[in-house]
């Protein structure tokens, strides 16, 4: 969790991020930053985000988007 | 019939009347019947290619949802790939028959009627069905096993001229549900088609004439600025009002389509005005094209091959590939000219270019300390406004280098140098537009302040809610440009 | 129930721009306004003229009283098509039976809407003729008959029922007869007749536009079959008539196959071009448009030359010794008289 929120203060220094920031609601990620999150992701965690999990309810908050890496991690 | 025709308020009151009617589990029969009845009696000479569509993509999502593709992707891929090469080539044959050259060609064959228009909603059916198509490939959406009602959300009459593109998994279900009658979203509804009609009768086609002769006549420098501005405006009316028209018909139903437009013009970079501007088209793009590429194994691979010897250009290499890809595909899906290839270049490399700039802007912002000052997000959205018109302008010239000529002449003779050509309207018409224009303005600043203006008013007195509705219906009917004597104007989106 | 009041407020509020945007036919466009007279005068006719500008400017009911005391009424209007002459003769039978109907035979030139020329014109001759009827379903099959394809494209028929739709730009024109002429019209006919007293005499050969097809089309023939029936199920005489004009040109060959027609059906065909010097039409002083059509002292020549036929081939009686009917009369002849003074 913690590298997560580095990551995302990596890509907006100007916003303090917590686990349950909406990170969508409050339109603080665009597209763009959810692809170079996915591939910062990859070479973290060594998890491929695939395409079809790119949808809102997993990027909505950290959290969301922790457990979307465990799930795909164990899987 | 057509969507201006005084017929479609009458017809949709008709279905409206049985709809309530019947009962629930029936409702969606009325629905699939009307939409039918609504394209045999619009677009008849075209039933083919939406039969073709239907028919392909009913039984591939069936081969991929059920028997043996259901467990095994891999027997999925090649029904995918199938569907989507027919339906892609059904509306790239249907696109490229209106390519200027393709009339003389087909002239005289059995096919020559295609170069007189789309087939009625082709551009907009075949996303939603290639979406659905996607999504069922990917195990993310249940293949609908009734014909019926697939055909129904495939073909749903209010948004099947120009939109929104819904997805399966939420129109799908709302569709084919029981709504019992709801007076207040019956007249949300009917508040919503009024006001749709408002801006497009009454705005965008009184607009029409001057925007065509500019066009026509060689216009250039300040014309040219003026005409960009005029099909602004005119574009807005015209598509948001087409789509509040499906919108409102739709609640009026119990169904809620997605929204389509976010105050557009109050964007104050272009990322943000096209989040803002023509939401369903976006958001299609971006979860079946940007999203697939960005993370698809060569774009990956070659992220990783730049980012070693790039650095922090190279990070984004892939990002902006899948960028470049997208507006290539959303070029291509407005038409097959050339214009519309460089229409999307010309904001690929303006999304690019502020992506790259953003540290430049950061430190010249910490340096200045405008951007919290009101007149900066004042300047930010005319700024927004002139760039997104001057690119939005090669929607009009089919040859590309006709519209580059006209750029450039702004550069190229002082402004107040040009004369401004007459437009073609009376006094009568600039009164008209101006109140119109000012309501639509104060609408939308409203909206943005307070968000929705029917929740506001149906609080209030009903009088003033009666009153209002009332007033916008007597506008309409009286200001609006419709009728015989007049060359009415089909919505500008039913032909991309 | 506030919701009812709202709706009926509104109803009545669109009612009235209705009303008052609608174009009232008293100025230059007077012929606009024939159709809708009749109502009030119908019942007690014996003969009915139905037609176009042929029928109301060169016919006079008075004329026909005063030599023949024949009753009559014209339900005619500018260019009105013989689909529409049809049905408004089916209309006229719902309110009287009369004992003869006339029908001038200039209009079945026109096969379509398409064939009358100029769409724009067709298209304000339609409002003229159909505008003026009372709503019944000969009204809506008068209508659908009558569309040119623009007026299709636009709306149809429920821009008649709606006047509003077709109107709704004449706000910036409207003038002080609109608001005079809200509730109620003023009637510029007398009995269907429009009078005309001026003179301008016929200086030069009309110079007509080539004949486009020597046969009268088959939607022309099939109308005229109808009114054929429609008569003999009332028992009422179809006469058919050319009255005098000498433009747009009535074709010999057309002429010949009415007479054909006539003559199987066993009806009276009365062409009245080639009687022109025994009625007396000087078309110096005749006319009032240079020989498009006549004026009063024209019209009143004709009549009192067809409304002998009419007495003698179709026996009709004269009225002038029956009191009600005569005082009725004797009002609209003094109207007719002082009309034709101040014409003067």
């Amino acid at each position: 969790m913690e590298r997560l929120l580095r990551m995302l203060t990596q890509l907006h220094p100007e916003v303090t991020f917590t686990p349950d920031t909406r990170l969508l609601e409050e339109e603080l990620l665009d597209s763009f930053d959810i692809v170079t999150l996915v591939s910062e992701i990859d070479e973290e965690y060594g998890v491929v985000i695939p395409a079809q999990e790119l949808i809102p309810e997993n990027f909505a908050t950290g959290t969301a988007l922790y457990r979307l890496i465990r799930r795909l991690g164990e899987g | 019939m057509t969507v201006q025709s005084p017929w479609f308020p009458l017809f949709t009151a008709a279905l409206l009347v049985i709809y309530y009617r019947v009962p629930g589990q029936w409702q969606w029969r009325v629905l699939l019947t009307g939409s039918g009845c609504f394209y045999l009696w619009a677009g008849k000479a075209y039933l083919g290619f939406l039969l073709l569509t239907l028919v392909s993509t009913y039984l591939a999502a069936r081969q991929m949802g059920d028997g043996q593709g259901r467990e095994d992707r891999k027997k999925r891929r090649p029904w995918l790939i199938l569907c989507l090469t027919v339906n892609a080539s059904a509306l790239m044959l249907c696109k490229s028959c209106l390519l200027p050259g393709a009339k003389e060609l087909l002239a005289g064959s059995r096919v020559e009627f295609l170069t007189l228009g789309l087939p009625l909603g082709i551009s907009f059916y075949t996303l939603q069905t290639m979406g659905y198509l996607i999504d069922v490939y990917r195990g993310t959406v249940e293949p609908e096993r009734n014909f019926g009602k697939f055909s129904l959300f495939a073909a749903w009459f209010p948004q099947l001229i120009q939109g929104p593109v819904s997805g399966f998994s939420q129109l799908g279900p709302q569709l084919t549900a029981a709504h019992p009658y709801d007076g207040q979203r019956l007249s949300f509804g009917a508040q919503r088609v009024l006001w749709g009609y408002f801006k497009k009768l009454v705005i965008a086609d009184r607009l029409a004439p001057a925007v065509t002769a500019l066009r026509q006549e060689q216009t250039v420098g300040g014309g040219f600025l003026v005409l960009t501005i005029l099909y602004a405006v005119q574009l807005y009316g015209d598509f948001t009002g087409g789509v509040d028209i499906a919108l409102g018909v739709s609640e009026c139903f119990g169904i809620r389509l997605p929204e389509n437009f976010r105050q557009p013009f109050f964007a104050k970079n272009t990322a943000q005005y096209w989040r803002r501007w023509h939401m369903t088209l976006g958001t299609w793009m971006k979860t079946y094209v940007f999203y697939p590429v960005s993370v698809s194994a060569p774009v990956r691979r070659l992220s990783r091959w730049a980012r070693a010897r790039l650095g922090g250009f190279g990070k984004r290499v892939g990002v902006y590939l899948a960028t470049g890809v997208t507006w290539l595909a959303t070029g291509v899906w407005h038409g097959l000219t050339p214009n519309f290839l460089v229409w999307g270049m010309l904001n690929c490399l303006v999304i690019v270019l502020s992506q790259e700039l953003t540290p430049l802007y950061r430190r010249f912002h910490s340096r200045f300390g405008w951007k919290d000052k009101p007149w900066y997000g004042v300047f930010e959205g005319i700024r927004m406004f002139l760039l997104m018109n001057l690119i939005r302008a090669c929607d009009l010239y089919a040859d590309p280098r006709e519209y580059f000529h006209r750029l450039l002449s702004l550069f190229s003779v002082p402004l107040w140098r040009q004369p401004v050509p007459a437009l073609g309207l009376t006094g009568a018409d600039w009164g008209i537009l101006a109140l119109g224009i000012g309501a639509m303005l104060l609408v939308s600043l409203l909206q943005q302040r307070a968000g929705s203006l029917r929740q506001l008013l149906w609080r209030g007195n009903p009088w003033l809610r009666y009153g209002l509705t009332f007033l916008l219906l007597v506008a309409v009917l009286l200001f609006g440009r419709y009728g015989v004597g007049y060359e009415g104007t089909n919505f500008i989106y039913s032909q991309f | 129930m506030k919701k009812w009041c709202a709706f009926l407020c509104g109803g009545l509020i669109l009612g009235l721009l209705q009303g008052l945007l609608a174009p009232k036919y008293t100025g230059l466009t007077q012929e606009g306004g024939l159709i809708r007279e009749y109502y009030q005068n119908a019942g007690g006719n014996d003969v009915i003229f139905i037609g176009d500008c042929e029928v109301y400017e060169n016919f006079s009911p008075i004329t026909l009283w005063q030599e023949y005391g024949i009753t009559s009424y014209i339900r005619g209007s500018p260019q009105q098509t013989i689909w529409q002459s049809y049905y408004l003769m089916e209309e006229t039978f719902r309110y009287e039976t009369p004992k003869v109907m006339v029908f001038n035979v200039l209009s079945m030139k026109y096969d379509s809407p398409e064939s009358t020329g100029s769409q724009s014109r067709r298209e304000a001759y339609n409002r003229m003729t159909l505008d003026g009827m009372r709503w019944s379903s000969c009204k809506w099959k008068a209508v659908n008959a009558s569309l040119t394809r623009e007026e299709r494209r636009w709306g149809g028929a429920l821009t008649y029922l709606f006047p509003l739709l077709r109107y709704h730009d004449r706000w910036s024109e409207l003038t002080a007869e609109d608001v005079r002429y809200l509730f109620h019209f003023q009637p510029v006919s007398h009995c269907g007749y429009l009078m005309r007293t001026g003179v301008e005499p016929m200086t030069e050969a009309l110079i007509s536009a080539p004949m486009t097809d020597a046969e009268l089309g088959q939607t022309s023939w099939e109308y005229l079959d109808k009114m054929v029936r429609l008569c003999r199920e009332h028992g009422t005489q179809l006469v058919l008539v050319k009255s005098p004009g000498l433009y747009p040109v009535w074709w010999w060959e057309w002429d010949r196959q009415v007479t054909e027609y006539a003559r199987e059906q066993e009806l009276l065909y009365v062409n009245m071009l080639p009687a022109q010097e025994e009625i007396g039409i000087d078309w110096m002083t005749d006319t009032y448009d240079g020989g498009l059509h006549l004026n009063v002292s024209g019209a009143e020549k004709a009549s009192a030359w067809f409304g002998k036929i009419l007495q003698e081939q179709c026996g009709l009686p004269d009225h002038r010794r029956e009191e009600t009917v005569s005082a009725l009369w004797e009002a609209r002849c003094r109207a007719y008289e002082a009309a034709k003074a101040e014409g003067r």
